[in-house]
């Protein structure tokens, strides 16, 4: 794939280049995250983790991948 | 005396003392102390997944939200918007619907913001979570708290992490009497005593993190927090005796030689 095909996303802040129409379920499963452990905001929208093959990523959208951490 | 079970929003828990999972040196550590603890509730806090190291260990896969109640907080969170997305996110995760709301309002002393407190708690209770409400030892605050659909209400001891104890007995001890919430103190616990102190007031619990995850050995002073925590609602419920300014003899003076 030529780069300049290539998309700008930005995840969790970092950018990142994907391939045009890729969706969202690629994207975490490429992250390599664990579904039942994290919560997912497509700009931010709160995406249903059971929908997120149906999306497919833009230009220019910015998603966030949150998880459990310690706290008090 | 049998005492009454700790509910909090209809559900029942066996401790009394809730641990914050945060400050701990490793998630083994922080596991084996909320175990010795026997707490059945802890906090947790909803942050950004590391992008960049994707084997990083996470705190699920340590403490296992099947067998132990994830209290989601909104730590870090200045406004009701923040905190409100927050606890969404965090619904999202694993269908909490029981949450810790803290909105705090200065980063120095970390005191609570309470009217964008308040704004959140009913605009959460709207949403459907239940809202235990990190807030000030403000009675008049508590109230207004309550009225807005608060299922618990929690106030400071002193600041977050300051481990300064009660600093105002006179306050917790009139949230006490004016309300039937479950009333459980959060933030500023020091040592062990000061938890008995909390549960000798009246309160229903006591959460407790920075106290435990930073002594010198975070195990055993989980241990001591739970025996506290303990002890100072059977000396509550067994009903103290009254304080005299002088001394009342232990051994009668019949039969002295």
């Amino acid at each position: 794939m030529n780069i300049k095909n290539k998309i700008k996303i930005t995840v969790n802040g970092k950018q990142m280049q994907i391939i045009p129409k890729f969706s969202l379920k690629s994207l975490i499963t490429k992250l390599k995250m664990p579904l039942n452990k994290i919560a997912i905001e497509l700009n931010k929208k709160i995406i249903d983790k059971k929908r997120i093959s149906n999306i497919k990523l833009k230009k220019g959208d910015k998603i966030e991948i949150v998880h459990f951490i310690g706290g008090g | 005396m049998i005492d009454k079970k700790f509910k909090i929003a209809n559900k029942i828990f066996k401790s009394r003392l809730i641990v914050g999972t945060g400050k701990y040196k490793s998630f083994s550590e922080c596991a084996k102390a909320i175990k010795t603890s026997g707490a059945d509730i802890v906090t947790v806090a909803v942050r950004r997944v590391n992008i960049s190291n994707k084997n990083k260990a996470r705190l699920m896969d340590y403490i296992d939200p099947k067998k132990i109640t994830y209290l989601p907080n909104t730590a870090g969170c200045f406004t009701a918007e923040d905190a409100i997305r927050t606890l969404r996110l965090a619904r999202e995760i694993g269908g909490w619907k029981l949450v810790k709301l803290e909105v705090l309002g200065d980063k120095r002393n970390l005191f609570p913001e309470m009217i964008e407190t308040l704004r959140s708690t009913e605009l959460l209770t709207k949403e459907g979570f239940k809202v235990m409400v990190y807030c000030n030892d403000d009675p008049l605050m508590a109230k207004r708290l309550e009225n807005a659909g608060a299922v618990a209400i929690m106030p400071l001891a002193a600041p977050i992490g300051s481990g300064l104890g009660i600093q105002n007995k006179v306050n917790i001890k009139i949230i006490r009497k004016q309300t039937k919430l479950p009333l459980i103190i959060d933030a500023g616990i020091g040592q062990a005593s000061d938890a008995s102190i909390a549960m000798e007031l009246g309160c229903d619990g006591v959460l407790i993190n920075t106290a435990i995850a930073k002594a010198n050995n975070p195990i055993q002073m989980a241990e001591a927090m739970k025996l506290a925590v303990i002890s100072g609602r059977k000396s509550f419920l067994s009903g103290r005796i009254n304080p005299k300014l002088f001394g009342s003899a232990s051994t009668t003076n019949k039969g002295i030689i």
